[in-house]
C-alpha cells in the first residue's frame, strides 16, 4: 500500500526503542535522571500512540490483504526478510500495546522510585518487542520479537517486583522459553520444506496432514502456555501477583494475547487440518479452564491473583472462540481479546491504587473503601461489570460472540462458555463486595485518600474505551470482518480439498 | 608433488619472526617490559591479520601446508581473539604480579600454532601445529607459578594434553599404516567412495579422540574444570577463545577433507560427543559457584551446540558451526572481560555471588553481562540466538531430530543458569562496590556488547564469509 511511502510500521515499532536510547544517555544525579527519564518515556510512548493511530484512521476495513506492508531483505539466501504489514487481525493489538503502555508509565510514576531510568528503558523496549510482534509478517521476524518480550518483562518482575520475585520472574522465563523453542523447531522444518519463511506465502503452502499433526504439537507447546491455557498456566499467577502493577497491566493486557494471536496467525491458516482435528481437545481444555479456574478465582485471598485467575478464565473463551471456526466466534474471541485487554489492565491499575497507599494486595484487609474513595468505587465498579460482561460494557459482546459460535458447533461447548460468565459474575462480585462495601474496620484506611488526578488521567481513557466498546461494538468488529471471513473461506477450502484428496 | 612455494606462508613466517625478535627486545632491557612487549605482540597479530586476509590460495611446503578462505576466516577469527586475550591480560597481570613479557611472547607462539593447524594440509604439520600451541598453553596455565592452583592447572593440563597428544599421534599411525599416507588430498583420494577396513576406522576414531580433548568435548572434558578455575582469568579467557576457534576448525577440516567420505564412521562418534556436552554443560553448571568453574562447563555446552552443526556432515551443517563459534568467540571474550574486571579492595573475585548488586553500582558493565548472558542463553535478537538458529536449522535438515531436541532441552536448562547470572546482578543486594576497572577492558566489554546485541542487523556479510569458507572444505 505505502511501499515507497513513509514506512509508518517500522516507525512505530522503533521509535520506543529510540526513546530508550536517549533515555539510557542521561547523566546527572539520581533525581534529575528519573525525572527526564519519566518524561522521556511518557512523550516517547505519547508520540507513538499518535503514530499509530494513523493506523486507525489508514486502515482499509474492507480487504482482507495486509495493509502497510514493508518489505527489506535480510538475510536473501535463506529467504527471510524484514516483512511487516498488518491485517484485520493485528491492526487493533498494535492499537492496544500503544495506548496501555503510556497509561503503564503514568500508573508508575510515583510507584517507582528505585532505578527509574531502568525501569522506562525497559518499558519502552517492552512496547517495541510487542509492536514488532503483532505487525511481523516473517515468521523468523515474529519469533524473535516474541522472545525479545522475556528480557525486559523479566527484569520488570524480578527489580520491581514483589516478595517472590526471583522465583516468579525465573518461572515466567524458563516456562516461556521451553515452549518457544519447540516453536522453533516447528519454524525450522517448515522453513526447510517451503524454503521461506515469509507467512504470507506460507499461507499458500500445503503441509502434509503428518506433518501438520506435529507442527500444530509444537505450535501448541508454544502459544498454550503463552495465553495461557490449563495446565501449563500455573507461571501466571506467580508472575501477575510478584509483578509491579504496571507490568502486570502490560502482560494480562498485551503478553497474553500474543498466544491467541499465534493461533489465529499461525496455526488456522498453516495448519487448517490439524486444526480441525485438535479443536476438541482444545474446547475440552477450554472449558476445564473456564470452569476450574473460575472456581479456583472463587477462593483466592489475594486480588492480583483473583484477577489473575480470572485472566486465565477469560482466555479459555478466547481459545474457544477461535477453534468453533464460525465468523461469529472468530470475532468473538478477536474482540474478548480487545476488551479483556483493556478491562483486565484497568483492574490490575485498580488494585495497584489500593497497593500504592496500603501496600498490602489481601482482599481480608480492605472493607469500607467506597466511603472514604467514592470516585475509586466508582471506577471500580466499572470494570468489574466490565469484567462480567454486563451489556453495555466492553466484556459482552465478545462473549456473547462466542457463545453463539459454539452453539453452531456444539450446545454443550456453549454451556460450557456460559457457566464462565455466571462463575465470573460470582468471583467479581464477591471480590467488589468484600472491598468495597460493609463496614470499615481498621483505623489506617479511614485515611485513605481518593483517586489522585494523574489516577483520574490513567482511568479515564480505559472507561471511554470500555463504554465505547460496549455500546458501539462494530466501530471494532468493523476492523476484522473481512479479515476473518477470509480466514474462514480459506480453512473451509482447504478441509474441503483435503477431504476430497482423501477419496 | 607441490613444489615448496614457501612466500604462501608469509603470515606464520612473518609471525614467527616477530616472536624471535620481540622475545630478544624482551629480554635486553634491564627492566620489566610486559606492557611494551605485548603492545608489539598486538600489532604483531593486527600486521598477520592484514597478511591474511592478502594471503593467496593453494599449496606449500610439499603439500604440507594450505591456504583457502576457510583458512583464511578461522585465522582472522583466531588473531582477533588472540589479540583480545592479550588485552585482558594486561592490567590484570601487573596487579596479580605476573606481569612478565614471556607471558606475550607464549601467547604470540601459541596463535603462531594455531595458524598452522588450520592450514594443516597433513597430518604432520597438524600434529606440528597442535603441539606448539599446547606447550605454550601448559606453560601459560601455570603461569601464576606462586600459586598452587595455577601450578595444578598447568600439571593437570600437562599430564592429560600429553595423553592427548599421544592418542593423536597413535592414530595418525593407524592412518598412514592403512591409508599409506598422512597427506590429506591423498587421503581423500585413498579413501574415496566411503569403505574403509577396520584399522583406518581405529586410527579416525583415535585422531577425533586427541582433537575432542583441545575442544574438550564429552568424554574428554574432564581437565576443563579444573584448569579454568586454577589458571588466572585472563589465561582462562584465552584458553575459552581462540584455541577452541583453532581446534574446531581443524576438526572441520580433517573430518570434511580427507575423511569427509567416511562421515557415516566419524558422524555417530561426533554425534555421542554433541549430546553428551550439550547435557553436560546444561546440567553440571547448574550447582556451580565459581563463576570461572561455571564458564567451563558453559563452554562445554557451547561445543556441544558447535559439534550438532558438525554431526549433521552437510554444508548446511559446517557454516553453522563457523557462524557459531564466530559469535561464541566474541561473546566469550566479552564475558570474560567482566570476568577480568571483578575485583574488589585489589583482591580478584571469582563467585557467582560476587556480582550481586552490580546492576546498581556499575549499571553499565551489568548491562553488558546481562546482554552476554542472554545471548549465550540463545535468547533473540542477541547474536547467540542466530548461532543456535543455524546449527538447529543444520539439524531439521539432515533429519537430526533427536540432536535438536536434546539441544532445544538443554537449552531450556542452561538458560537457568545464565538467568541465575543476571539475578544476582540486577535482584541480590549487593555489599561494596567493584574496583574501578581500567579503560581496556571498558573498550573490549563494550566492543563485543555492541557487536552482540546488534549482530541482527548485518547477518548476511559474516553468513557469507562462512559460506565460501565452507565451500573451500567441503567443496
Amino acid at each position: 500500500m505505502n511501499a515507497a511511502g513513509f514506512p509508518i510500521l517500522s516507525l512505530v515499532t522503533f521509535l520506543p526503542l529510540a526513546g530508550a536510547l536517549v533515555i539510557m544517555l542521561v547523566r546527572g544525579e539520581e533525581a534529575v535522571v528519573a525525572r527526564n527519564a519519566r518524561w522521556t518515556a511518557l512523550w516517547a510512548s505519547l508520540i507513538t500512540l499518535a503514530l499509530s493511530l494513523l493506523l486507525w484512521t489508514g486502515f482499509d476495513q474492507t480487504t482482507a490483504e495486509f495493509q502497510f506492508v514493508e518489505q527489506a531483505e535480510w538475510l536473501p539466501e535463506f529467504g527471510v526478510g524484514y516483512h511487516m504489514g498488518v491485517d484485520g487481525i493485528s491492526v487493533l493489538f498494535i492499537l492496544l500495546s500503544t495506548i496501555l503502555t503510556p497509561l503503564c508509565i503514568l500508573s508508575s510514576w510515583e510507584s517507582v522510585t528505585t532505578r527509574v531510568r531502568e525501569y522506562m528503558v525497559a518499558f519502552l523496549v517492552l512496547e517495541s518487542m510487542m509492536i514488532g510482534m503483532f505487525a511481523a509478517l516473517d515468521f523468523v521476524l515474529f519469533y524473535i520479537f516474541f522472545e525479545a518480550v522475556l528480557i525486559p518483562m523479566f527484569l520488570i518482575i524480578g527489580i520491581w517486583g514483589g516478595g517472590r520475585r526471583v522465583y516468579a520472574a525465573l518461572k515466567f522465563f524458563l516456562y516461556t522459553l521451553a515452549g518457544s523453542l519447540l516453536m522453533l523447531l516447528a519454524i525450522l522444518a517448515i522453513w526447510y520444506q517451503a524454503g521461506t519463511t515469509d507467512i504470507p506465502v506460507l499461507m499458500q503452502t500445503v503441509f502434509s496432514p503428518q506433518m501438520q499433526f506435529w507442527l500444530f504439537l509444537a505450535f501448541f507447546a508454544s502459544f498454550a502456555v503463552k495465553v495461557p491455557m490449563w495446565p501449563v498456566h500455573t507461571w501466571l499467577p506467580d508472575a501477575h501477583v510478584e509483578a509491579p502493577t504496571a507490568g502486570s497491566v502490560i502482560l494480562a493486557g498485551v503478553l497474553l494475547k500474543m498466544g491467541a494471536y499465534g493461533f489465529l496467525r499461525f496455526s488456522l491458516p498453516l495448519l487448517p487440518q490439524a486444526s480441525a482435528d485438535f479443536a476438541p481437545l482444545i474446547f475440552a481444555l477450554s472449558i476445564i479452564a473456564v470452569i476450574y479456574t473460575s472456581l479456583v478465582a472463587l477462593a483466592q485471598e489475594d486480588m492480583k491473583k483473583l484477577i489473575a485467575y480470572s485472566s486465565i478464565a477469560h482466555m479459555g473463551i478466547v481459545t474457544l472462540g477461535i477453534f468453533t471456526f464460525t465468523a461469529q466466534g472468530l470475532s468473538g474471541a478477536l474482540f474478548t481479546m480487545l476488551s479483556h485487554g483493556v478491562v483486565s489492565g484497568a483492574l490490575f491499575l485498580c488494585v495497584g491504587v489500593l497497593y500504592d497507599r496500603v501496600h498490602s494486595r489481601e482482599i481480608m484487609r480492605y472493607g469500607g473503601v467506597a466511603k472514604v474513595m467514592p470516585a475509586y468505587a466508582l471506577v471500580f465498579m466499572v470494570f468489574t461489570m466490565a469484567s462480567v460482561a454486563l451489556p453495555g460494557l466492553a466484556g459482552f459482546p465478545g462473549e456473547l460472540l462466542v457463545i453463539v459460535g459454539a452453539f453452531k458447533v456444539n450446545p454443550w461447548v456453549a454451556l460450557g462458555a456460559c457457566m464462565g460468565m455466571i462463575l465470573g459474575a460470582a468471583y467479581a462480585l464477591y471480590l467488589y463486595r468484600r472491598v468495597i462495601f460493609g463496614k470499615i474496620v481498621r483505623e489506617d484506611l479511614k485515611a485513605l485518600l481518593d483517586l489522585s488526578p494523574r489516577e483520574y488521567a490513567t482511568f479515564a481513557p480505559l472507561i471511554l474505551l470500555t463504554i465505547w466498546m460496549g455500546v458501539y461494538p462494530s466501530s471494532f468488529l468493523n476492523f476484522f470482518e473481512a479479515t476473518v471471513a477470509a480466514l474462514i473461506a480459506r480453512h473451509e477450502a482447504a478441509l474441503g480439498a483435503a477431504r476430497l484428496a482423501g477419496m | 608433488m607441490s613444489p615448496m612455494n614457501w612466500t604462501l606462508a608469509t603470515p606464520e613466517i612473518f609471525l614467527g619472526i616477530a616472536g624471535l625478535l620481540i622475545l630478544a627486545g624482551g629480554v635486553i632491557p634491564k627492566k620489566e617490559t610486559f606492557f611494551p612487549v605485548s603492545m608489539a605482540v598486538i600489532g604483531a597479530f593486527v600486521v598477520t591479520a592484514v597478511l591474511v586476509l592478502g594471503q593467496g590460495e593453494g599449496t606449500a611446503f610439499l603439500g604440507q601446508y594450505v591456504s583457502d578462505a576457510f583458512s583464511r576466516f578461522a585465522k582472522v577469527l583466531i588473531l582477533l581473539g588472540a589479540a583480545l586475550g592479550l588485552v585482558l591480560a594486561l592490567d590484570f597481570n601487573e596487579k596479580a604480579g605476573i606481569g612478565r613479557f614471556e607471558y606475550a611472547v607464549l601467547m604470540l607462539f601459541a596463535t603462531m600454532g594455531m595458524l598452522v593447524m588450520v592450514s594443516a594440509n597433513d597430518l604432520m604439520s597438524l600434529y606440528i601445529g597442535l603441539e606448539l600451541l599446547s606447550l605454550s598453553l601448559y606453560v601459560i596455565a601455570a603461569f601464576d607459578r606462586d600459586n598452587p592452583r595455577s601450578a595444578e592447572a598447568g600439571l593437570k593440563y600437562f599430564v592429560l594434553g600429553a595423553l592427548a597428544s599421544g592418542l593423536l599421534l597413535y592414530g595418525s599411525s593407524l592412518v598412514y599404516g592403512f591409508a599409506g599416507s598422512t597427506n590429506f588430498d591423498r587421503l581423500a583420494d585413498a579413501l574415496v567412495g566411503g569403505t574403509a577396513g577396520m584399522g583406518l576406522v581405529i586410527g579416525l576414531v583415535f585422531v577425533l579422540a586427541g582433537l575432542c580433548f583441545k575442544i574438550s568435548a564429552v568424554p574428554f572434558h574432564m581437565w576443563t574444570p579444573d584448569v579454568y578455575e586454577g589458571a588466572p582469568t585472563p589465561v582462562t579467557a584465552f584458553f575459552a577463545t581462540a584455541p577452541k576457534v583453532a581446534a574446531i576448525a581443524l576438526l572441520m577440516r580433517v573430518l570434511a577433507g580427507p575423511f569427509g567420505d567416511l562421515a557415516a564412521q566419524w558422524s555417530q562418534v561426533i554425534w555421542v560427543a554433541s549430546i553428551g556436552s550439550m547435557l553436560l554443560g546444561a546440567f553440571a553448571a547448574i550447582g556451580q559457584r565459581n563463576i570461572k568453574r561455571l564458564m567451563a562447563y558453559s563452554s562445554i555446552g557451547h561445543i556441544g551446540y558447535a559439534l550438532m552443526g558438525l554431526a549433521v556432515a552437510s554444508d548446511t551443517g559446517f557454516r553453522g558451526v563457523l557462524v557459531y563459534m564466530a559469535i561464541y568467540m566474541v561473546t566469550s571474550i566479552g564475558t570474560f572481560a567482566v570476568l577480568v574486571a571483578m575485583r574488589r579492595n585489589g583482591r580478584a573475585l571469582e563467585q557467582v555471588d560476587d556480582l550481586a548488586g552490580i546492576g546498581r553500582t556499575d549499571p553499565a558493565m551489568a548491562m553488558w553481562m546481562a546482554v552476554f548472558m542472554f545471548s549465550m542463553a540463545g535468547i533473540p535478537p542477541l547474536a547467540g540466538f542466530f548461532g543456535k538458529l543455524y546449527v538447529f536449522l543444520a539439524a531439521v535438515q539432515g533429519g537430526y531430530w533427536v540432536l535438536a531436541a536434546v539441544g532445544i532441552g538443554t537449552s531450556v536448562v542452561a538458560t537457568y543458569y545464565y538467568l541465575r547470572i543476571v539475578k544476582v546482578m540486577y535482584f541480590d543486594a549487593g555489599t561494596a562496590p567493584l574496583d574501578a576497572r581500567p579503560a581496556g577492558l571498558t573498550v573490549v566489554m563494550a566492543a563485543t556488547g555492541v557487536a552482540t546485541v546488534l549482530f541482527f542487523l548485518f547477518p548476511a556479510p559474516i553468513i557469507a564469509a562462512a559460506q565460501v569458507a565452507v565451500a573451500a572444505i567441503a567443496g
